[in-house]
């Protein structure tokens, strides 16, 4: 059995995985529900100056039959009092003194994020998170987002926080940004312990069509919403990949977006998280899928013999660079397994319409299939014109079958080149240039 | 009588048409003999556009309502889903078919429209069964004005006098003859060609006509008792049910019917569900040979129908001018292929009501009295190009039963589209455009059509993919 403890930027807890701030972190019976389900650390919603909220918070994005793809919310930061947050963060550090609990906090001046880190100290957090992320309500408030998104305040307010924290610091990063490394650096040059991201994205999901509002709505009106769920993981990994790759960043990663299951949080650790936060999913499902994303890990690491989070973080950080630096000279083509190809015919459709024209119907004669599975006589079969093919993936991408196509490598006999390299011998006119694609 | 096949609930088919993979150019297309895109109707059902699926499916066949609680999707369209090959159960699209149909049906919505534009050309229409509102949809959506002339007092041919009431009310049947009349087709009831009005009359005031028969009364055993008040033709008892209200139907307590097919199996369990204390069916052959649908057969067992096999009638037992029962004799199959009835085996089976399924007459007689020169094949159905429907007679085409000697309705509507096209073509030298996906390079790469021309049947291909693995393995076939 793998070492799933952790100990990131100094806070210690007994696995990565860590219930994010936001509606499923808002009271201490939240959180000794999520601690008894296995989860290793909560980091509290966001304590501040309390707030109002409206009726009609969240929204969703389905696709097909399946529910909240991509989740958005406009639910503030905690509308309970400071008192009560503290208060109940103490009691749940005493009862569960080896998990770690975050406080998340959002201040308006100097004197307040010294109080309110102060408070946190009292309490027994074991860290605080510093909240620049939220796209909503905050941002207008000279908060949240407001803050992330200019890294120069950003930098400004957490080194206040600095100035008094005993214990760690993670600093929250908007996504709504053009360069997320920009925030990370100016995280890291004002002294704090770690990052997490990505806070939510600026979305709308809906409009009605016959009212003409989108949701969540709010008497006829509506706002930008943070955006979540399974539809952000792509774009949270790239942030995060980012920011891992970034000599200049260098500090601990707490990743969050879109982490359903152990899956999703393992490609985060690969990327160089050292924990990770999820928060739609128990939205949608509850605490309790902690329990297979802790025993996923852990069988994954075994299979892996690596026996530490440790082991596995950041291992993919590398193998992520700038398009420039690619291989031109190497190639793949789809395959199709006419064993297991079930004959609906849309790797044809999806090339020939959106990719490359490279895929025949041709009769199963002419192939000298016989009749089998997905066969019906005289009905034409998927067949790629490799000599064509330029490896797209696009037709192993809308396969419904399991492995029926596969991309698979064809030696070019070709030294690998990149485009920088290509642009040289150009230059220097070791090779004229290829000729187009016809 | 409550519907054997139940409607979806909303989020049922919502779900349901979700599931559908949306194949291009799908097997199921190719296993519609009327050739319906299903994958995009059910496309537009998984969208929330059913007005859009009842008119997709509508189009292709003006009987989808009927046809989607009647066809045997089993073998047909549903046999032929890619989900199979996934180990999944294929998509429910006969049930799919009937929400789409049902929705437009329950809110009075229309979904063809006449065309704006008359060729001014005439068409003959004979029959108004499924062949023939299957020829004369498809015409008067091409334009042309069409007639159609039937014998009966309502319209709609077996689909409103044949079908098993737990399958279709006949009501749903008058509605589609009702679809057809609103997009401009004349039916005339109670109009008998060949009594009331000449082939020759039609040759003369229409520029083409349309056979569409069906079949005639159903085939005589010819055996002693034959006669007696209580046996029935199956077609003639459904009919009643669909004539009369429920309770005036008069039913045995111990039903016998005769037969091995569908037909036998459909009076087998209306007779259960009027009913009937006992019902059996006697069949001449083995289980194996019965041409019943297996699906039909297992639901008839799942009714308590009893079988017996290898049995066949000799005589009806007369007891005072009604029948008590049927004497039977035990049969096998001889090793040159010919049943032989097994000397001594003889038994009675008693009984209080016999119905008939031993099939129908053709109509060789009717087609000769209309067109004496029509070619009539030694099956005894009229000799027809297969996919235009076209005849020795110019101008005059044929479809449905009376051509093909008896198929599912789905082939009746498909073949009367086929004879519309070929119409169309005869008289105009113009292609009617076809229910075919397009693609880039026609027949030699792309969608290779649908089932209107050369519907496949899964079972058929059960059986090609069988015979081919026998043949891998040597010529021995696996159980």
């Amino acid at each position: 059995m793998a070492d799933l403890s952790i100990n990131f930027a100094g806070i210690r807890s007994p696995n990565p995985f860590w219930v994010a701030s936001g509606p499923p972190s808002n009271t201490a019976y939240q959180a000794h529900r999520a601690f008894e389900s296995g989860w290793g650390g909560v980091v509290w919603k966001t304590i501040g100056t309390p707030i109002v909220n409206v009726s009609s918070r969240y929204s969703a994005l389905d696709i097909g039959r399946q529910r909240m793809v991509g989740f958005n919310n406009i639910e503030l930061i905690s509308d309970r009092s400071p008192e009560v947050n503290f208060q109940e963060i103490a009691e749940v550090k005493k009862r569960w003194p080896n998990h770690a609990v975050i406080a998340s906090l959002m201040c308006e001046s100097r004197e307040q994020w010294h109080e309110f880190v102060r408070r946190s100290h009292d309490a027994g957090a074991d860290g605080i998170e510093l909240n620049y992320g939220c796209p909503h309500g905050m941002c207008e408030r000279g908060m949240g987002s407001a803050v992330g998104q200019q890294p120069l305040v950003a930098e400004r307010i957490t080194g206040w926080v600095m100035e008094v924290a005993k214990i760690p610091v993670i600093v929250k990063l908007t996504p709504n940004i053009t360069d997320i490394t920009a925030a990370a650096r100016a995280a890291k040059r004002a002294g704090a312990n770690a990052i997490s991201l990505i806070n939510t994205i600026n979305s709308i999901t809906n409009v009605n069509l016959d009212t003409f509002a989108s949701e969540p709505t709010v008497r006829g009106m509506s706002s930008h919403a943070g955006y979540c769920g399974p539809a952000v993981k792509p774009i949270a990994l790239n942030m995060v990949q980012s920011c891992a790759a970034d000599p200049e960043v260098r500090m601990p990663i707490s990743g969050i977006g879109g982490i359903s299951n152990w899956r999703d949080a393992a490609e985060f650790m690969a990327f160089g998280a050292g924990t990770v936060q999820a928060c739609t999913a128990i939205m949608h499902h509850g605490f309790r899928i902690v329990d297979d994303m802790i025993e996923g890990l852990n069988a994954y690491l075994d299979e892996k013999k690596m026996r530490s989070v440790d082991d596995l973080c950041g291992r993919a950080v590398a193998n992520v660079t700038t398009w420039e630096k690619l291989d031109l000279n190497y190639q793949r083509v789809a395959r199709i397994n006419h064993d297991t190809c079930i004959g609906c015919n849309l790797c044809y459709i999806a090339c020939e319409d959106g990719a490359h024209q490279c895929i025949d119907l041709l009769h199963p004669d002419s192939l000298g299939l016989d009749l089998g599975p997905g066969r019906v006589p005289n009905k034409h079969v998927p067949k790629v014109r490799e000599a064509d093919c330029v490896g797209c993936n696009l037709c192993s991408l809308v396969c419904p079958v399991d492995k029926c196509i596969t991309m698979v490598e064809i030696p070019s006999g070709k030294s690998p080149m990149s485009w920088n390299e290509y642009q040289a011998k150009v230059a220097s006119a070791e090779m004229k240039p290829l000729p187009p694609h016809p | 009588m409550a519907d054997i096949q139940l409607p979806m609930r909303p989020m049922e088919a919502h779900v349901e048409a979700n599931r559908c993979l949306y194949c291009f150019d799908a097997p199921c297309i190719h296993a519609c003999p009327t050739g319906i895109d299903v994958p995009a109707f059910i496309r537009k059902i998984a969208d929330g556009n059913e007005i859009g699926a009842a008119k997709k499916i509508l189009e292709a066949n003006i009987l989808g309502a009927s046809c989607a609680r009647i066809c045997p999707t089993k073998v047909l369209c549903e046999g032929a889903c890619v989900l199979h090959d996934r180990d999944e159960k294929p998509i429910e699209i006969g049930r799919l078919q009937r929400h789409a149909t049902d929705f437009v049906n329950e809110r009075g919505i229309h979904v063809l429209k006449p065309p704006q534009k008359k060729n001014g050309k005439r068409v003959a229409v004979v029959g108004s069964g499924p062949a023939g509102l299957g020829c004369a949809a498809e015409l008067a959506q091409l334009g042309y004005e069409v007639t159609i002339f039937e014998k009966s007092k309502l319209p709609g041919g077996l689909n409103t006098y044949g079908i098993a009431y737990y399958k279709l009310k006949p009501q749903l049947s008058l509605e589609e003859a009702e679809l057809v009349q609103d997009l401009g087709v004349e039916i005339r009831c109670g109009v008998e060609v060949g009594r009331d009005i000449s082939g020759a009359d039609l040759q003369r005031d229409f520029n083409a006509v349309f056979l569409g028969l069906g079949l005639g009364n159903g085939n005589q055993l010819g055996i002693p008792g034959e006669k007696l008040p209580e046996i029935l033709d199956a077609l003639e008892f459904i009919e009643q049910i669909h004539t009369n209200p429920l309770h005036q139907i008069p039913i045995g307590n111990q039903v016998v019917v005769i037969g091995g097919g569908n037909t036998a199996i459909d009076a087998a369990m209306q007779s259960v569900r009027l009913g009937a204390k006992r019902v059996t069916i006697v069949y001449r052959r083995s289980e194996a040979e019965m041409s019943a649908y297996e699906f039909e057969f297992e639901k008839a067992k799942n009714d308590s129908v009893h079988f017996l096999f290898n049995a066949v009638p000799i005589a009806f037992v007369d007891v005072e001018g009604h029948v008590a029962g049927i004497r039977l004799g035990r049969t096998h199959t001889a090793k040159s292929g010919k049943l032989e009835m097994i000397a001594g085996s003889e038994l009675t089976e008693e009984c209080d009501m016999i119905l008939k399924a031993v099939g129908q007459e053709k109509q060789a007689d009717i087609l000769r009295t209309i067109f004496p020169s029509l070619q009539i094949g030694a099956d005894g159905v009229a000799v027809r190009d297969s996919l235009t429907g076209a005849t020795n007679i110019a101008h005059v085409f044929v479809g449905g039963d009376c051509a093909n000697g008896g198929r599912e309705v789905v082939n009746a509507v498909g073949e009367g589209k086929n004879a519309a096209h070929g119409i169309h073509t005869f008289l105009t030298g113009e292609r009617a455009s076809l229910p075919t996906q397009p693609s880039r390079l026609g027949v030699a790469s792309g969608a290779s059509g649908c089932g209107l021309h050369h519907p496949i049947r899964a079972h058929e291909l059960e059986e090609q993919w069988k015979r081919a693995r026998a043949a891998e393995d040597g010529g021995v076939t696996r159980g």
